[in-house]
């Protein structure tokens, strides 16, 4: 799965944290950070976080394969 | 200005209040959300719209302490000032303090709770098979006894104390009800149980702070900055808040989604086909019929409101219900709907206020519905509606009695 | 518009956002997507923060696709022109793509070091890509004496925070009065430096690196600072702005220059004459527009969600061009993560004169200030405190007298007006003179 915050829209109310914590985590009292591109065993629980959202910040996407260029 | 005779706005919101109304408020939510903002009287006004409530509930001039000067006697906080009361009662900065702490000793007592709390459903449901009844109430046998286990496990507390807790739930909740909706006798009966409440933690914590364990009181006790470490009020406050605030609205919530699924069945059937609905479920049910329906603050600062300016020093009522009703915000804003996109319901408040315990409650929410559409099967209900305890901030059902065929294990 | 082709150039979150949007807006017809990285989109923020750091991996950050874009994607494709009346992009490897709408989202790079004998130097390094930042990394886990930040603005601030992370020895070295002062003036700015010096950098206020110096094997070694220091450095990093990606622009008719390319509030490119070209939209950092709120020049804002809102408005307009289009409104906003503090910002501070402080200490803990302009509330910064952003939010949207009212339990005793302290490099202008629709007496 893919995994995008608007961080602007985030009031860091956590319940991303308490759905998945082994995708989303706080740094700091406000900070969060997370893991884009979880691993398929935290499906369920990303879903979970993105539902939980007060704020609705979280986008899902599915898990497709990277697309790579010619080389930079 | 002096209004001697109730504005029509009154009269709306009296229907609201009416008990005969308790069972579905929301045509009379919906009749006042024909207007984003209604004044009641001379300081009281009531707001109804999705997004109106949603900046309200995030502006820093609306306070959620009690504007009165604090009682002279009351006892100190662990700031040194007069203690007002608990969290939901106080204002930054005292409130930030008191939250953080607590939010860190709660946050990673949560985290690993799931299994647990599925467990604790799973062995509800079992105890009830025992009876061999074929029909459930749903309220007594799984929405009440649930949280108050679910804290007595965070605090340490062994189950034989769980009567206890519960007891003392009932009674305690009170205190969440503004207090011009108290009788005398009321008010003093709750004073009493707050001093029994104190007085039954006492050793509880005594003990904890000679030998800390790994539960809630523990941590609250011995962890974090020693300068912001709560005291004893502090505590047994803060730990009547989560007992109380925890456990009414939790009732309310595994109550109202039963009803609502068993009132819906294809969504009952598409959870009990795909159990990871349950996480929208719940965000739909908090939605849809929410266990806290308003919620009131007070203005710091003139403030505009839907165009309207609410003066300093005014009360306003924010209808969570009717904003979570909202057709501005919600499509099909009646209809039971959990695959809704952008469902950013206000059911948990928000602001600095944001419900401590709303992962909780999902969490509690998720295990005991899934439970009820996995486990009973042809579930109806006996009595539709069911009857409503009198409460209209925290608005639930009595009991809710459902038949079935058989409980699967 | 009737099917036809649309080439999106850039490749970055406003290019996938257009796209995304194009797709959710009805277009059938053939979509492009030209990027000079290799890699596909990706979120940038967390490259100074998490990445560097180490708690999230560079090829860990791609964006979502929310629907199905069936696009050709041509990565790793730099433009260098466009041709308005043919209606073609040329491409650095000499392909050459037609188009019947563009949306050019290129976006910014950073500004690198002047003296390009220093900037080669190893060890000396921008921070914008991926790629920058898995070489930066690795430079950072060898364990350096001391690394060295040449420019206090956010990125730099970033860096050091994640420097500071690492547990190495950071030297900041800034140009205005504070970090960050630029954007939230030099009060609030000065707050926040004492807050990362508390934590232990290095922090040197007006002052400039006047040389980077390396060993015989080409290595950064050394830097000289404007206050008379030398400091020994092993990993220096160019953190001094962003340059807009418009040299493909030159020769395109569009106005373009240095500073990004003009469009209008509904993301329509302009020409030189500051007409409108159509069919040709612009979105994200490389925008250069003048926002409706406020009473200031054109700019553009490097900010994320100004990136999603003009993709998504660019995107609308790009489709429904002939019957309903749109102008962005949304007021701008930013926020970044650094030594603790989530430091949240609304409106356009930049303009203002006054700075109050309406909640919390500037010493200590959470803390909420807001700008003002000629009696006028024009943005909030708040650190720490992102939940009651959306009441600033409101003030701003309501141009709101300045100060406001607060009150609330954690405002200072009394309102202290200060000057916000922004360096001024021309005049102040005439008083703010409101638009007649959102105007209060």
């Amino acid at each position: 799965m893919r995994v995008l915050v608007d961080l602007n829209r985030c009031q860091s109310y956590g319940q991303c944290v308490f759905a998945a914590p082994e995708v989303f985590w706080f740094r700091g009292a406000e900070s969060l950070e997370y893991d884009h591109v979880p691993d398929a065993e935290s499906d369920r629980a990303t879903e979970r976080a993105a539902r939980a959202c007060p704020v609705q910040a979280i986008t899902l996407g599915p898990a497709v394969e990277a697309i790579v260029g010619e080389a930079g | 200005m002096t209004s001697t005779h109730p504005h029509p706005a009154a009269t709306a919101y009296g229907r609201l209040l009416d008990h005969s109304n308790r069972h579905n408020p929301y045509p009379h939510f919906a009749e006042l959300a024909k207007e984003p903002v209604h004044q009641l009287d001379e300081h009281n006004w009531l707001v109804t719209r999705h997004a109106d409530i949603t900046a309200l509930l995030r502006d820093p001039r609306l306070s959620a302490q009690n504007p009165a000067p604090t009682d002279p006697d009351a006892p100190l906080g662990s700031d040194g000032k007069p203690f007002r009361g608990p969290l939901l009662m106080l204002d930054p900065p005292h409130h930030d303090t008191l939250r953080q702490r607590t939010m860190d000793q709660f946050v990673p007592r949560i985290l690993g709770m799931r299994p647990r709390i599925e467990a604790m459903v799973a062995d509800l449901l079992d105890r009830h098979v025992g009876t061999g009844s074929g029909e459930i109430d749903v309220v007594a046998a799984l929405a009440y006894p649930l949280p108050v286990g679910v804290i007595c496990a965070l605090l340490g507390v062994p189950p034989e104390e769980e009567p206890v807790f519960h007891s003392f739930a009932g009674r305690l909740t009170r205190a969440l009800d503004p207090v011009e909706t108290l009788t005398e006798q009321e008010i003093t009966q709750l004073a009493v149980t707050q001093r029994d409440w104190r007085a039954y933690l006492m050793p509880m914590i005594e003990q904890r702070r000679a030998q800390p364990g790994t539960d809630l009181i523990s941590g609250l006790l011995t962890k974090g900055d020693p300068a912001t470490r709560m005291n004893t009020v502090e505590l047994a406050v803060t730990l009547g808040l989560l007992l109380i605030a925890g456990h009414e609205t939790t009732v309310n919530l595994v109550a109202n989604g039963t009803l609502a699924l068993l009132r819906n069945p294809d969504v009952l059937d598409r959870l009990r086909a795909d159990p990871d609905l349950a996480a929208a479920v719940v965000e739909e049910v908090l939605r849809y019929d929410p266990p806290v329906q308003m919620n009131g603050r007070h203005t710091t600062a003139d403030i505009v409101v839907a165009g309207q300016v609410v003066p300093a020093g005014d009360h306003v009522q924010l209808l969570l219900a009717a904003g979570n009703r909202d057709p501005r915000r919600f499509a099909h804003p009646d209809r039971f709907w959990p695959e809704r996109p952008g469902n950013a319901h206000l059911a948990f408040g928000g602001g600095v206020h944001y419900c401590l315990g709303a992962a909780l409650a999902r969490m509690e929410g998720q295990a005991a519905l899934t439970a009820i559409a996995s486990r009973l099967s042809n579930p109806r209900l006996v009595v539709d509606p069911p009857p409503y305890r009198p409460n209209m901030l925290l608005r639930g059902p009595e009991e809710v009695r459902v038949g079935y065929d058989a409980v699967t294990t | 518009m009737t099917p036809g082709r649309i080439v999106v150039v850039g490749a970055s979150l406003a290019g996938l956002r257009s796209a995304e949007s194009l797709r959710a807006n009805g277009f059938t017809g053939e979509l492009v997507i030209i990027g000079d990285e290799r890699h596909e989109p990706y979120d940038r923020p967390p490259l100074s923060k998490a990445v560097l750091s180490g708690r999230v991996g560079s090829d860990r950050l791609l964006l979502p696709r929310t629907g199905e874009l069936n696009a050709r994607w041509l990565l790793g494709a730099r433009a260098t022109g466009l041709d308005v009346s043919t209606r073609e992009v040329r491409l650095a490897d000499g392909r050459v793509v037609g188009f019947d709408g563009l949306l050019v989202a290129t976006g910014a790079r950073a500004r690198p070091w002047p003296d390009a004998g220093e900037a080669a130097l190893r060890g000396v390094h921008l921070l914008r890509t991926r790629d920058d930042a898995d070489r930066l990394r690795g430079d950072l886990v060898q364990e350096p004496r001391r690394v060295l930040v040449i420019g206090g603005g956010f990125t730099g601030s970033e860096v050091a925070s994640s420097c500071h992370d690492l547990g190495l020895s950071v030297t900041v070295t800034q140009r205005g009065s504070a970090p960050m002062a630029t954007a939230l003036g030099g009060v609030v700015a000065a707050a926040i430096g004492v807050r990362q010096q508390a934590c232990g950098i290095d922090l040197r206020a007006r002052t400039t690196v006047t040389a980077l110096n390396g060993d015989a094997e080409g290595r950064l070694t050394r830097a000289r600072l404007s206050d008379g220091d030398v400091l020994d450095v092993d990993v220096a990093i160019v953190a001094t702005g962003s340059v807009p990606n418009t040299e493909w622009l030159a020769d395109s008719g569009l106005a373009a220059d240095g500073g990004g390319v003009d469009c209008d509030s509904a993301c329509r490119a302009l020409d030189v004459t500051g007409a409108v070209v159509a069919g040709v939209y612009v979105a994200g950092d490389v925008a250069r527009w003048r926002h409706p709120h406020f009473d200031a020049e054109p700019q553009s804002f490097e900010h994320w969600s100004n990136a999603v809102d003009q993709a998504e408005l660019a995107a609308h307009n790009l489709i429904h061009e002939a019957t309903d289009v749109r102008h962005n409104t949304a007021l701008p906003a930013f926020w970044s993560d650094q030594f603790g503090m989530n430091i949240k910002s609304v409106g356009l501070p930049q303009v203002a004169d006054q700075v109050v402080l309406t909640q919390g200490s500037f010493a200590r803990g959470p803390f909420v200030a807001v700008y003002g302009r000629d009696g006028i509330t024009v943005g909030a910064v708040a650190v720490n405190s992102p939940r009651v952003m959306d009441g600033y939010t409101a003030l701003v949207a309501e141009r709101a007298p300045f100060p406001p009212a607060i009150n609330a339990t954690d405002s200072p005793a009394s309102v202290a007006v200060l000057d916000a302290g922004f360096a001024r490099t021309t005049p102040h202008r005439a008083p703010l003179t409101l638009a007649a629709d959102g105007g209060r007496s």
